[in-house]
C-alpha cells in the first residue's frame, strides 16, 4: 500500500499532468519526444519522467527540462536602497544594456538568472529605488527571463483554476470557488449515487468523480450524441473509476419517465453517425478529444503548433488509408467493430436506465448552458427524498424560475439562491492589501433538499404559512413604501 | 444512517434533522419511547419516526407538520451545539477543494472546536482516509469524540488533547493536508510541516485578523512552503420575491400604456392605481461581511 502510494507520486510516461508557470496552468498528456508549447516556449517533457510530482524545472536550450534545486539567494552584499523616488527621473536611459545586448545574452544561452543580475548591475537607478521597488523590479525581470515550470498532479483545484483562467467560456464561467460550493452543498462523497448534468467540458463530472474516489455510482446525463469529457480525462483517473461511471442521453429522459423507454429506438439512429468522435468509444477517442480541446488554444498561441496538429492528423489519416487499401477485409471488420461498440453502448445505456429507474439517487448536480428549469424538474424525479441537489447557472434569472416552479410543485425544502464572492490578497510585510483585480462573477447556485411529495398539494397550516415566499405583510409594506 | 453513508429509513440511535421551516430546524437523536417537542406539538419517536423514510412529512400532535431530514455535515453545521466559534459551509467548501481532499486523504486539524469542519472532512475522506484532530481543551476534545461515536464516524478520526503549538499533531510524515484554526498558527507551522508527507502536501490556516495572516505567511515562507495564497470568500444569499411597483401617472390612457411595452409583465390594474410585477432576487439588508482569511500553501519537495 505504502509503496504503491509513493509510486503514484512519480511522473510517468502517458500520465496526464499539469504544467504551471507563475499562475498559468496547462494540462497535457506526457509523451516522449513530443513538443509542447507553453507560455510561448517549446518544451520537451522527457526529462521529467521518473521525477516527483511537484518538481520544478528550468527550461534549457532546445526546450529540455532540467531539475531545479532551491536557489540560495546570495544577496550577501550589503543592500543599498533609497528612501523615496524624489530624485528618480524617467528619462528612459537608466538601463545601459540595449535591446540588442539583451538579445545577444539570450542567444549565448546565458542563464536567465544571470541576465537578471546583469540588468540590475546596468540599471543606474536601481540603487536609488526603495527596497520595495527593488524587490518588485527583480520579481518582474525574473518572471521575464527565468524560464521555470512546475509539473503538478492534476486535481479539481488545479483544473478548475486552469479552466477558469484559460477557457471560462467552455465551463459556463463557473468559478472554482463556486464549483467548491457545489460539491459541498450536494454532499458529494464516496459511496453515493449521483446524477450529473453538465456542459462544462466534463470538469464538474471530474470533480464529482474525484470526491467519490471510485466508490459509488455517477450517472452523467448528456445532450446530443455523447458526453463531453475532455476535462474529465485531464484528471487521469485510474481505469477502475470508469466502472462507476454511466451515461444516459437527455433526449430519452422523457420516455424513461413515462415508462415508454426502449434503448432500441434511436441508438442506431443518426446520433451515432453525426458525431462519432464525441461518443466515448474507448481510450483512443478520449485522448483525441483531450487533444482537440487544447489544440484550439495551441493554434491561438502560434502557427507552428498548427503545423504540428496537422502532422498528427495526417499520420492518423495515413493509418486510415492503410486500412482502406485492404478494404474488403477490413470493411467487414470495421462494421463488426462498430456493431460491437453500438451493442456495448446500448448495454451501458440500459444499465444507466435501470439505475435511474430506481429513482433513488443520492444527489443531483446541474451545470449547463441550457435553461435549468425543465432539466431540474425532470431529473429531480430520479432523486430519493432527503437528498441535496444543486443547480448552477451563469445568470440568476433562470434560477428564479426554478425556485418558483419548485415552490409550486413541492417536493423540495430549504431552497437557497446564492452567490459567492472571492477576494485575493497580497500579503507582504507592510504591503498587505486586497489584490487589484477580482473576479466580477462566478455564477449563481440554487440548492435545496428533496422531500416526499404530497399527492395532492395541501394548503394547510404549519409550514406553508411561514414558507410562502411572500408574506402578505411584507407585500403590503412594499406597496406602502412605494406610495 | 451515518454521516458518511446515506440510509433510507430512520433507525434507533440515528441523528435526524427536524425541519420546521427555513432557518428553523434542530437535530434529534432517535430513541424508542422518546418524545420531541416542537411548536406544532409533540413527535413520538417510536410511532412517528423510527421505521419511516427520511424526507417524510410527519404530523405533530397539534396537527402541524415537519419534515425529517437525513443528516449531512452541512445540516449538522447549521444545527450543532456551539462550544466555540465555528466554520460555516462556505469556507469549508473552499478549504476542502483547495486542500485537495478526497477519499483516502490523511488530514491533520487543529483545533477541533465544535467539530463543524471535522464532520465535513470526515465525510470527504471516507472510507479510506483518516483525520487526526488536536484540541487543547480537554472537555471539548472529549465532547467531540462522543459526537463522532454517535454519528458512527469514530473509526475515521482520532482526537488528541494537547497543545498543537507545543506538541504538534502527534503524527509525522503521513498527512496529505493540514488545517489550522488557532489563535497563533505561525507557532504551529513547523509541526504542520513535519506532519505532512515527505513528498509534500497542502496546508490551510484560517485567521480572522490580517496581522495573524501576516505572521503566518512569514512563517510559511521561512519553512519553505510555496504558492502561499491568501483568499477570502463571501456568501451572498438572495431572497426570491415578487415585487410590484406602481407605475407613475403620466396622464396616459391605460390602453396606450400597455401598447407602450409596459404590459409585458403581469399588470394588476385598478381604476386609479396600476402596478407592474416582476420576480427579483433581493439581497438581505445585512450580510456576513467577514469570517476569516484563508491562507493556503504547498509543501514542496525541496
Amino acid at each position: 500500500m505504502e509503496s504503491s502510494q509513493s509510486a503514484r507520486d512519480v511522473i510517468r510516461e502517458g500520465d496526464f499532468v499539469v504544467l504551471k508557470r507563475e499562475n498559468v496552468f496547462k494540462a497535457v498528456q506526457l509523451q516522449r519526444r513530443k513538443k509542447i508549447i507553453f507560455e510561448k516556449q517549446w518544451i520537451y517533457l522527457d526529462n521529467s519522467i521518473q521525477q516527483f510530482y511537484g518538481s520544478t524545472f528550468e527550461i534549457t536550450g532546445g526546450g529540455n527540462l532540467q531539475p531545479k534545486r532551491k536557489l540560495e539567494e546570495s544577496n550577501a552584499e550589503t543592500k543599498e536602497a533609497g528612501a523615496d523616488n524624489r530624485n528618480i527621473v524617467d528619462d528612459g536611459k537608466s538601463q545601459k544594456l540595449t535591446r540588442d545586448d539583451i538579445e545577444a545574452l539570450k542567444e549565448k544561452g546565458i542563464k536567465g538568472q544571470e541576465i537578471v543580475q546583469q540588468l540590475i548591475e546596468n540599471s543606474t537607478t536601481f540603487r536609488d529605488k526603495t527596497e520595495f521597488a527593488q524587490e518588485k523590479y527583480i520579481k518582474k525581470k525574473k518572471k521575464k527571463y527565468e524560464a521555470v515550470l512546475t509539473i503538478l498532479k492534476p486535481c479539481a483545484r488545479i483544473l478548475a483554476m486552469m479552466y477558469y483562467g484559460r477557457e471560462p467560456g467552455k465551463i459556463c464561467q463557473l468559478r472554482y470557488d463556486t464549483l467548491a460550493q457545489m460539491l459541498t452543498l450536494a454532499n458529494i462523497h464516496a459511496g453515493s449515487k449521483v446524477i450529473v448534468m453538465e456542459t462544462c467540458a466534463g470538469l464538474v463530472l471530474g470533480a464529482v468523480m474525484e470526491r467519490m474516489g471510485g466508490y459509488g455510482v455517477v450517472i452523467q446525463m448528456y445532450p446530443g450524441g455523447g458526453p463531453v469529457r475532455a476535462a474529465t480525462d485531464c484528471f487521469g483517473f485510474p481505469e477502475s473509476f470508469s466502472d462507476t461511471l454511466h451515461e444516459f442521453p437527455l433526449s430519452k429522459v422523457n420516455s424513461l419517465l413515462s415508462r415508454k423507454y426502449s434503448p432500441e429506438i434511436s441508438s442506431v439512429g443518426p446520433n451515432d453517425k453525426l458525431s462519432p468522435e464525441e461518443t466515448s468509444n474507448g481510450c483512443l477517442s478520449r485522448q483525441q478529444m483531450a487533444e482537440k480541446e487544447f489544440g484550439s488554444e495551441m493554434v491561438l498561441e502560434t502557427n507552428e503548433s498548427e503545423a504540428q496538429e496537422v502532422t498528427e492528423v495526417s499520420t492518423g489519416e495515413l493509418e486510415n488509408q492503410d486500412s482502406q487499401d485492404q478494404r474488403n477485409a477490413k470493411d467487414k471488420k470495421d462494421n463488426e467493430e462498430r456493431k460491437k461498440k453500438q451493442d456495448e453502448k446500448r448495454k451501458k445505456e440500459m444499465q444507466a436506465a435501470a439505475l435511474l429507474r430506481e429513482k433513488n439517487a443520492d444527489g443531483l448536480i446541474i451545470a449547463s448552458r441550457f435553461h435549468p428549469a425543465s432539466l431540474l424538474l425532470a431529473l429531480l424525479e430520479f432523486v430519493a427524498p432527503s437528498r441535496p441537489f444543486v443547480i448552477y447557472c451563469q445568470y440568476k434569472e433562470p434560477l428564479l424560475d426554478c425556485y418558483t416552479k419548485l415552490r409550486e410543485m413541492g417536493g423540495a425544502v430549504n431552497l437557497r439562491l446564492s452567490e459567492t464572492w472571492l477576494r485575493n490578497y497580497q500579503v507582504l510585510p507592510d504591503r498587505s492589501h486586497p489584490k487589484l483585480l477580482m473576479s466580477g462573477g462566478g455564477g449563481y447556485l440554487l440548492c435545496g433538499i428533496t422531500v416526499t411529495k404530497e399527492n395532492a398539494r395541501l394548503d394547510t397550516s404549519g409550514l406553508d404559512v411561514q414558507k410562502t415566499e411572500e408574506p402578505a405583510r411584507k407585500k403590503q409594506k412594499v406597496e406602502e413604501f412605494q406610495s | 444512517m451515518s454521516f458518511v453513508e446515506y440510509g433510507e429509513f430512520m433507525k434507533e440511535g440515528d441523528t435526524a434533522i427536524v425541519f420546521l421551516g427555513h432557518d428553523s430546524m434542530f437535530p434529534v437523536k432517535l430513541q424508542h419511547g422518546a418524545q420531541t417537542q416542537t411548536k406544532y406539538g409533540v413527535i413520538r419517536h417510536s410511532t412517528d419516526l423510527i421505521g419511516k423514510r427520511y424526507g417524510s412529512k410527519v404530523t405533530c400532535s397539534k396537527g402541524g407538520w415537519v419534515y425529517i431530514l437525513h443528516p449531512t455535515p452541512e445540516l449538522w453545521t447549521m444545527n450543532l451545539p456551539h462550544r466555540t466559534q465555528i466554520l460555516y459551509s462556505t469556507d469549508i467548501s473552499l478549504i476542502t477543494m483547495m486542500l485537495e481532499l478526497k477519499p483516502g486523504s490523511i488530514v491533520c486539524e487543529s483545533g477541533t472546536g465544535s467539530g463543524s469542519l471535522s464532520h465535513a472532512i470526515i465525510r470527504t475522506i471516507a472510507p479510506t482516509g483518516h483525520l487526526y484532530t488536536v484540541e487543547f481543551h480537554q472537555q471539548r476534545a472529549e465532547k467531540a469524540m462522543e459526537e463522532f461515536k454517535e454519528h458512527k464516524v469514530d473509526h475515521l478520526v482520532s482526537v488528541k488533547s494537547q497543545d498543537v503549538c507545543k506538541s504538534g499533531f502527534g503524527v509525522v510524515n503521513i498527512a496529505d493536508a493540514v488545517f489550522l484554526d488557532i489563535p497563533s498558527p505561525w507557532e504551529a507551522i513547523g509541526y504542520a510541516k513535519s506532519a505532512l508527507k515527505m513528498q509534500g502536501g497542502r496546508i490551510c490556516s484560517f485567521s480572522p485578523c490580517i496581522e495573524q495572516v501576516q505572521r503566518t505567511c512569514q512563517a510559511l515562507e521561512a519553512h519553505g512552503f510555496t504558492d502561499v495564497d491568501t483568499l477570502e470568500i463571501l456568501l451572498r444569499v438572495y431572497d426570491v420575491r415578487t415585487i410590484s411597483l406602481q407605475t407613475a401617472d403620466l396622464g396616459i390612457a391605460a390602453e396606450d400604456e400597455s401598447s407602450a411595452g409596459l404590459g409585458q409583465s403581469a399588470v394588476c390594474s385598478n381604476p386609479t392605481q396600476r402596478t407592474l410585477q416582476f420576480k427579483s432576487a433581493v439581497t438581505p439588508r445585512e450580510m456576513v461581511g467577514h469570517t476569516g482569511y484563508l491562507t493556503f500553501a504547498t509543501k514542496s519537495l525541496f
